[in-house]
């Protein structure tokens, strides 16, 4: 028997009071090897949006999902930052290894990034890569399957220090982020 | 590996609906790139018991006094799309007071707020996907979409089932609300899907002299076909 989906709703601007599940500091920035990625996030208008949501998903600096409950694993690969009042999130993790593809080609490093937000009547999945690897870049089969390299750059962060990176989210018009269909 | 099965558009709601404003600048302009599911996207954080407080689940017992309206229990299950139960999975729950308030710094709605009642709600499915919460009935509320614009009362929740691709965030909705009519996000849905988000009134849920009682069930993607070997 076939069941229907049940259809997603926009989490509205008052889901603060969720947020003490989950956290944008993945590790410690004592950490070796911590690194920030912070960004902030505009509308079609360029005007930040204040009251999103987002959720990170890695792996650890070994290329490992966790494998067990959020809060009983070494590394947590799960991260969550509402957005400031100028619409500013950041996260402090490890860089992920490399995971294994859908085919034979592995992925380069990468976090998912779920965005939800009022305004959005369902969530926007996207990723972030990494600027320093260039060479695993080149073979990934995401970035790769983009031909429009102004669309690729989009999913790439930009380096702002020896460990930190920045990652800004467009979510409509000009230089729009690349959102995946998963 | 073996993914999840694809949204298909006709069961959520666009990004773009003229009718709900805040849609106009944030919704995006392009199509979404496809990407073949990996192992990013059939995994996904997982949570424990350790991860919930004792009263997570009643939202009547976060205080010190009662909250002021009407008791309801609301439960369900949560599924994939084959009827197979989720077990263990993170059900999150927000919602306004009986004033239909939110104890959020941003709401400016001008009903009071309840000193026992914050709207928080958690829990994790048991093993045949039954979540269970004990709450008030959330009040409607006025919002600024548009001249005389009233959300119907609802409940927020966020499920994460197994993996990045089965996460979902919806609301719940009331059965006989003459809001829905009029509310462009519960509109935004296809119009044969729109009653998956409203409960049904169960009076076997009902605590007599207690609480009123609804059911919402919850379906999630369901993994893929597995194709043959070759």
């Amino acid at each position: 028997m076939e069941f229907e989906p049940t259809p997603a709703q926009t989490i509205g601007p008052f889901f603060a009071v969720m947020l003490p599940l989950g956290s944008n500091r993945l590790v410690d920035e004592s950490t070796p090897g911590a690194i920030t990625i912070s960004g902030r996030v505009f509308d079609g208008s360029g005007e930040p949006v204040a009251d999103a949501l987002l959720e990170m998903w890695q792996a650890d600096a070994t290329g490992e999902y966790p494998s067990g409950s959020y809060g009983e694993t070494a590394f947590p690969g799960f991260g969550r930052c509402a957005t400031g009042p100028g619409g500013e999130f950041s996260f402090v993790t490890v860089k992920p290894g490399p995971v294994p593809g859908h085919d034979e080609r592995r992925q380069a490093p990468h976090m998912t990034v779920t965005i939800f937000a009022r305004g959005l009547l369902n969530r926007l999945v996207t990723r972030i890569y990494f600027p320093d690897e260039v060479h695993a870049n080149e073979r990934d089969p995401l970035l790769q399957s983009i031909d429009d390299p102004a669309t690729r750059a989009t999913l790439i962060a930009e380096p702002t220090g020896p460990a930190s990176y920045r990652f800004d989210i467009r979510l409509q018009g000009e230089g729009e982020t690349a959102f995946l269909a998963i | 590996m073996s993914g999840f099965r694809r949204d298909d558009l006709e069961d959520h709601p666009p990004h773009r609906y003229p009718g709900y404003r805040s849609t106009q600048t944030r919704a995006p302009s392009r199509p979404p790139v496809p990407l073949p599911h990996t192992v990013s996207e059939t995994t996904g954080t997982q949570f424990s018991r350790a991860n919930l407080g004792p009263v997570d689940h009643d939202l009547t017992r976060q205080h010190e006094g009662r909250p002021i309206g009407q008791k309801i229990i609301v439960t369900g299950r949560v599924l994939d799309q084959d009827g197979t139960p989720v077990p263990g999975t993170m059900v999150e729950t927000w919602q306004a007071n009986a004033a239909g308030r939110y104890a959020h710094d941003a709401d400016q709605h001008d009903g009071p707020l309840d000193p026992n009642f914050s709207g928080g709600g958690r829990c994790l499915t048991g093993d045949d996907g039954t979540y269970r919460f004990v709450t008030i009935q959330p009040g409607a509320y006025p919002w600024q979409n548009h001249p005389n614009a009233w959300r119907p009362a609802h409940i927020h929740f966020s499920v994460f089932g197994p993996a990045v691709a089965t996460r979902l965030i919806t609301q719940m909705y009331f059965p006989g609300d003459p809001l829905l009519d009029h509310d462009p996000i519960y509109q935004s849905v296809p119009p044969h899907a729109r009653d998956r988000l409203v409960a049904t009134f169960d009076f076997d849920v009902t605590i007599p002299g207690e609480a009123l009682g609804y059911t919402f069930d919850i379906v999630l993607r369901g993994p893929e076909a597995t194709p043959p070997e070759e």
